[in-house]
């Protein structure tokens, strides 16, 4: 029997130095979701998603990620799981296609149908290219293939539209609407609140590191959207 | 009082089968001994010195009173004025050495403590990779700095007694020379320390580096042994023969009680930058009963 | 025009070997298979590594004189030491592109087995090691006059040697690469460690090029395979401690 929840956690805390990033927060999101993480600068996004994919641990709390412990059961947590980082996680002197060869080869999973992959996400031509000489969307691009690649059952985009054009991001909207057609839970976060709101059925908002809002993205409070889509 | 008394218990045991027994037996008196064999009366002694220390070390670290490291102190120097008074100038001159050998009353004890803190520094770090509390870090960090100062007393008089007796300063034994590397090891472990600055990796980083290097110890003392034995004869400090035990062994006390005490303050100055360099707890998990 | 979609659901994912099987070769291979492509890639970098060791085998040259006699004596020495210092320089290398984009952290996240990580790396780094070793020993044969015949025995002692480097410089080397003055911290954890490899590569070799009257080459001979046995399993023990957050 399936977990009914993709995330269940419970007081999730971590600090770095002398700041809590994230202090107390619970979470429950049950499977197939689309829930847009709409925050401040620092707020604790990203903290959040580097826990919720096991890169970081939590210094205090418990979570079960599609039903596997977050801390003991991290390989599993860790094969469902896709997390869209700040950092590219790319290897600059190898090609595009090299890349994701390694992806699938620790992975565990064959070496076919890359060349789609790379399509999918236009980058088909620049295929055999070293990844030093793409620009900053294009490592998005191909960090979004890797995604992909994982065939994960949770993906995490920390900032999916930063450093895309226009065309970019209908790739997003469309990668995430599909995913969504699979049942994937999607965890957003983003400071594109009107896209990011389309795509989302729940929103969730961070302030200082706690979960301070959470319900439907048409109804994020209209003060605080000014300052959190950084217009203010 | 409980976390002072067992511990001192075991230390008063240690104290009497190490020098009252060894004062008394010097100075002729045997009825001290209890009729135990020498060999036995050398284990209680060091087995319960050095486990009352480590165990009162254990128990008053963490604590704010000055009491516990300011007795040891006290202790401490009583036993190396009595060890340097009895080594210097009541314990005849030995045989062949003459009066150089009377560094052997301190260069003795001096590498049971440094062997003694390493050892404490890996069971330290091995205690924090599986158990996860800093205060275990603190302790290592302790031990690391005790050792290295130990180490290097080492080395120094290792070259002070060289010199006189081989006409060079440095002889390639094999214990001192091991001495030397591990110094350099953990000196390196010290220098990761200072550069890292994130408490958590700080920790788990030089707990490895730290169970690493202590390895490292036996494979070194023999492969230098080996490099060494086919050069030139075994030129170890001769050993102190039985009648002289007793300033070796107050000397050793005195080191011991010493280096728990600085361990002690070192442990509790980690710990206090630890506080200072992490968030307090949130005031929910207070609550909850978690601790830093 | 149709854009190429994902044609199967992702339940019908790949059928899942047993964990263990999969992951523990197949993990090793896989990270074998990409520290040999970041190798070639990086090809130009091992020829400015040579010629840096190199170097330092003329550099000990002049520090000793002229003097055939003492070289040839204690050429052994001076491979040695030579290559100790460039395994600083490639050991710091092999992660630079693990932590440009922290690529590491994204194999970790695969999931990858952090020890077929490490294994992979170490046993990489052990081979350009030991390529290095084998290159510079034409430089010893000629500034140092300091030939053998024995090369089989030469290339075990060699290859012996530098997988006593390649293990702890490779966990180490994890660690400083994400610390502060990241050159100097390396050296400095890693060479008082490895005398014991140091001391036996060094005499095995001497004994190799002149000559083992009292058949003492067996013994440094296991005494470097009993430290790159310890090395091997406990390094391999600890780094995913190291690397994981």
């Amino acid at each position: 029997m399936q977990d009914t929840l993709a995330i269940d956690a419970q007081n999730l805390a971590r600090r770095y130095g002398r700041r809590w990033a994230l202090a107390d927060v619970s979470l429950q999101i049950p499977h197939g979701r689309v829930v847009m993480v709409a925050g401040r600068n620092g707020s604790g996004k990203s903290t959040l998603f580097r826990i919720l994919s096991t890169a970081i641990r939590p210094d205090h709390g418990s979570a079960n990620i599609l039903g596997f412990d977050l801390v003991k059961q991290r390989y599993d947590v860790r094969k469902g799981v896709a997390l869209l980082s700040h950092y590219s996680y790319l290897y600059e002197s190898l090609t595009a296609a090299e890349n994701l060869q390694v992806f699938a080869d620790h992975r565990g999973t064959p070496r076919t149908g890359l060349k789609e992959l790379l399509d999918r996400v236009r980058l088909g031509q620049r295929a055999d290219d070293a990844v030093h000489t793409f620009s900053a969307g294009m490592r998005k691009r191909l960090s979004f293939a890797r995604i992909l690649l994982q065939r994960p059952r949770l993906v995490l985009l920390d900032e999916p539209y930063g450093q895309l054009d226009p065309e970019g991001f209908a790739l997003v909207d469309e990668v995430v609407h599909e995913l969504q057609t699979f049942g994937v839970t999607v965890l957003l976060a983003t400071h594109q609140l009107e896209r990011g709101g389309r795509l989302a059925e729940d929103a969730i908002v961070l302030e200082q590191g706690r979960l301070i809002w959470q319900g439907n993205p048409q109804f994020i409070p209209s003060a605080a959207r000014d300052q959190w889509s950084g217009r203010a | 009082m409980r976390r002072t008394l067992p511990p001192a218990i075991l230390l008063a045991i240690g104290a009497y089968f190490g020098f009252v027994v060894a004062v008394a037996q010097f100075h002729g008196v045997t009825a001290f001994s209890l009729g135990l064999p020498s060999g036995v009366i050398a284990t209680l002694a060091a087995g319960c010195g050095v486990a009352g220390a480590i165990w009162f070390l254990f128990a008053n670290d963490q604590l704010d009173s000055w009491r516990p490291p300011q007795i040891l102190i006290g202790l401490a120097l009583l036993c190396l004025i009595s060890g340097s008074y009895y080594g210097l100038f009541v314990a005849p001159p030995e045989q062949f050495m003459g009066d150089v050998q009377r560094i052997m009353y301190v260069h003795v004890p001096t590498a049971w403590n440094a062997l003694l803190a390493m050892t404490l520094a890996f069971a330290c770090a091995v205690i924090f990779l599986f158990r996860g509390d800093y205060k275990w870090d603190s302790r290592m960090e302790g031990s690391i700095e005790s050792g290295v100062v130990l180490a290097f007393l080492l080395c120094c008089q290792g070259a002070i007694w060289a010199k006189p007796t081989w006409g060079v300063w440095w002889d390639w034994d094999p214990r001192l020379t091991t001495t030397a590397v591990l110094l350099f090891a953990f000196l390196g472990i010290l220098a990761l320390r200072k550069f890292v600055e994130d408490p958590a990796r700080r920790a788990i980083w030089s707990a490895v580096a730290t169970i690493i290097a202590y390895v490292d110890v036996p494979i070194v003392y023999f492969s230098v042994r080996w490099w060494n034995s086919l050069h030139q004869q075994q030129s170890s400090p001769g050993t102190v023969s039985k009648q002289f035990w007793l300033p070796l062994r107050l000397n050793a006390f005195g080191i011991l009680f010493l280096m728990v005490a600085f361990i002690m303050l070192r442990a509790r100055l980690a710990s206090l930058r630890l506080k200072q360099e992490m968030a307090p707890p949130l005031p929910e998990m207070a609550e909850l009963g978690e601790a830093v | 025009m149709e854009r190429p979609r994902m044609s199967e659901p992702f339940d019908a994912v790949p059928p899942v070997m047993p964990r263990v099987a999969r992951h523990k070769v197949g993990g090793l291979i896989a990270a074998l298979r990409k520290e040999f492509l970041l190798q070639w890639k990086t090809r130009t970098q091992f020829m400015a590594v040579f010629v840096f060791g190199a170097t330092s085998l003329l550099l000990f040259s002049f520090a000793v004189g002229p003097n055939s006699e003492a070289l040839r004596l204690y050429s052994a020495g001076f491979l040695w030491l030579g290559l100790l210092l460039s395994s600083t320089l490639t050991l710091a290398e092999s992660y630079h592109a693990e932590m440009e984009n922290r690529a590491l952290e994204g194999l970790l996240l695969l999931p990858s087995d952090p020890r077929a990580l490490y294994y992979g790396k170490a046993i990489a780094n052990w081979l350009q090691l030991a390529l290095l070793g084998v290159g510079l020993v034409p430089v010893m044969v000629v500034l140092y006059d300091a030939g053998t015949t024995d090369l089989l025995r030469l290339l075990a002692i060699i290859l012996l040697g530098t997988a006593g480097l390649s293990a702890p410089g490779t966990l180490y080397a994890a660690m400083t690469s994400q610390a502060r003055a990241k050159q100097t911290l390396l050296p400095l954890l890693l060479f008082p460690l490895i005398v014991p490899a140091l001391l036996a590569s060094v005499k095995a070799t001497s004994l190799v090029i002149l000559g083992d009257p009292m058949q003492q080459l067996p013994s440094w001979i296991s005494l470097l395979t009993a430290f790159d046995a310890i090395y091997w399993s406990l390094c391999g023990l600890l780094f995913g401690r190291v690397v994981e957050e």
